[in-house]
C-alpha cells in the first residue's frame, strides 16, 4: 500500500542558488577586466574636470602623475587649501623637481623625452597652483604635459 | 541494481567565495581615467630677439579670478567662445589664405598661420573653467582642421588621427602622416599662455 508515497503538500520546495556563482563570477570577471590596480592612495579630493576634446593617453609606463586638490576628509589636519600630491603624500611645490628627476631615472635613457606628465587636479582648485606647477615642470624641462579630464561636456552645455 | 543518482555537491559557499573575491577586486583597483587635453609646456630660456606680432593677430582671452572670460576686451560668455575663436582663426585678412571662409576682415586676423591665441588667467580663477575655456579653444581648432580635412580628403581630421594611431588600419600610413600635416600647416595650433 505504501508503494505509491502521497506527495506532501505545502511544502516549499528550496529555491536554486547554484547560478548565484555565476553572476557572481561575472560581475568578478567584469571589475578584473575593466579596472587597474590601485597605485597611489589619494589623500586628496580628485574630482577631475570635463572636457570632450580629449585625447587618449596611451602608453602608461611614459606617463609621471601629479596630483592635486585639497585634503580629503580624513587628512582635514593638513589644512584647507589645495595641496599636491606625489607618490602617496604631500609635497612641496619645489619638491616637483625631485620627483621628476626620480621618475627620469627609473626609465630607460632613451624613452625619456618621450615622458609625460599627466595632471590630476580637482576641478575646485584655483590656477595659482597649476601655474606654479607648471613653472617649476619648465624648469626641469619636463614641457609634456596632460590635462587629466572625464570624458563629458563642459559646463552645463548639451 | 537499481540506478543510484549521484549526490549533489553543494556549492552554497561557492557563491561567498565569488563575492569575497568581488569586494576584494573593487576595493583595491580604480576606473583609470586616461584621456585629457595635451598641452606642451614652452621652454624656460626665452629668445633674446623681439618678435614683433601686430596687434590684429593676436585674439586675447582673458579669464579672471571670478571666472568672467574677457575675450578682445569683451565679456563673453563660454558657450560663445568657440564661435568666436573660430571667426578669427579662419578671418584671413590678407587674402594670402585661399581656404578661408571668414569675411576677411582687416581689422582681424591676416592668416591663420599668424593668427595667435592668447590665454591669460589670474592666480585664483579656479582650475574646471581654465580647462573649460582650454577645451574650446581646442575645439576651435579642431572645428576649423574637421573642415579643412573633409574638404580635401572628404574625411574629418579626428578620424584620420584615429587611423593613424590605429595599428589594425589597413592603409598606407606614410601618406596619412603626410595629409595629417598638411592640415596641422593649414591650420597651426597656436595656442599661447601668458604668465
Amino acid at each position: 500500500m505504501s508503494k505509491f508515497k502521497k506527495k506532501k503538500s505545502g511544502d516549499m520546495p528550496a529555491v536554486n542558488t547554484a547560478s548565484l556563482p555565476d553572476i557572481v563570477f561575472m560581475l568578478l570577471f567584469f571589475f578584473m577586466v575593466a579596472t587597474v590596480m590601485r597605485q597611489n592612495t589619494l589623500m586628496i579630493d580628485n574630482n577631475l574636470p570635463f572636457a570632450d576634446q580629449v585625447e587618449k593617453l596611451d602608453k602608461k609606463d611614459l606617463v609621471m602623475y601629479i596630483y592635486a586638490g585639497k585634503p580629503s576628509d580624513n587628512f582635514k589636519q593638513y589644512g584647507t587649501e589645495a595641496k599636491i600630491q606625489l607618490n602617496d603624500k604631500f609635497a612641496d611645490v619645489n619638491e616637483i623637481a625631485a620627483f621628476i628627476a626620480a621618475e627620469r631615472a627609473s626609465k630607460r635613457e632613451e624613452l625619456i623625452p618621450f615622458l609625460t606628465t599627466a595632471l590630476k587636479v580637482d576641478s575646485d582648485a584655483n590656477m595659482g597652483l597649476i601655474g606654479d606647477i607648471k613653472q617649476e615642470l619648465r624648469k626641469v624641462n619636463a614641457l609634456k604635459i596632460n590635462y587629466t579630464t572625464k570624458k563629458g561636456t563642459v559646463l552645463g552645455r548639451d | 541494481m537499481a540506478k543510484r543518482a549521484a549526490p549533489e555537491v553543494n556549492a552554497g559557499s561557492m557563491a561567498d567565495i565569488a563575492f569575497l573575491l568581488l569586494i576584494f577586486f573593487l576595493v583595491t583597483t580604480t576606473i583609470e581615467t586616461d584621456s585629457g587635453i595635451n598641452r606642451k609646456l614652452p621652454p624656460m630660456e626665452e629668445s633674446d630677439e623681439e618678435v614683433v606680432i601686430k596687434q590684429r593677430n593676436i585674439f586675447t582671452v582673458l579669464l579672471n579670478g571670478k571666472d568672467q572670460l574677457l575675450v578682445e576686451d569683451e565679456l563673453m560668455e563660454l558657450e560663445n567662445l568657440r564661435e568666436a575663436a573660430v571667426k578669427f582663426l579662419d578671418n584671413g585678412g590678407d587674402g594670402s589664405c585661399d581656404y578661408c571662409k571668414g569675411e576677411g576682415d582687416k581689422s582681424s586676423s591676416d592668416n591663420p598661420d599668424k593668427a595667435i591665441i592668447s590665454l591669460k588667467n589670474e592666480r585664483e580663477t579656479t582650475y574646471k573653467t581654465y580647462i573649460a575655456v582650454q577645451n574650446e579653444l581646442v575645439a576651435a581648432y579642431n572645428e576649423l582642421r574637421n573642415i579643412r580635412a573633409q574638404e580635401l580628403y572628404g574625411k574629418p581630421f579626428a578620424e584620420m588621427q584615429a587611423n593613424y594611431k590605429d595599428v589594425n588600419w589597413p592603409g598606407n600610413k606614410e601618406k596619412l602622416k603626410a595629409k595629417i600635416d598638411q592640415i596641422k600647416v593649414d591650420y597651426p595650433q597656436k595656442l599661447s599662455e601668458v604668465q
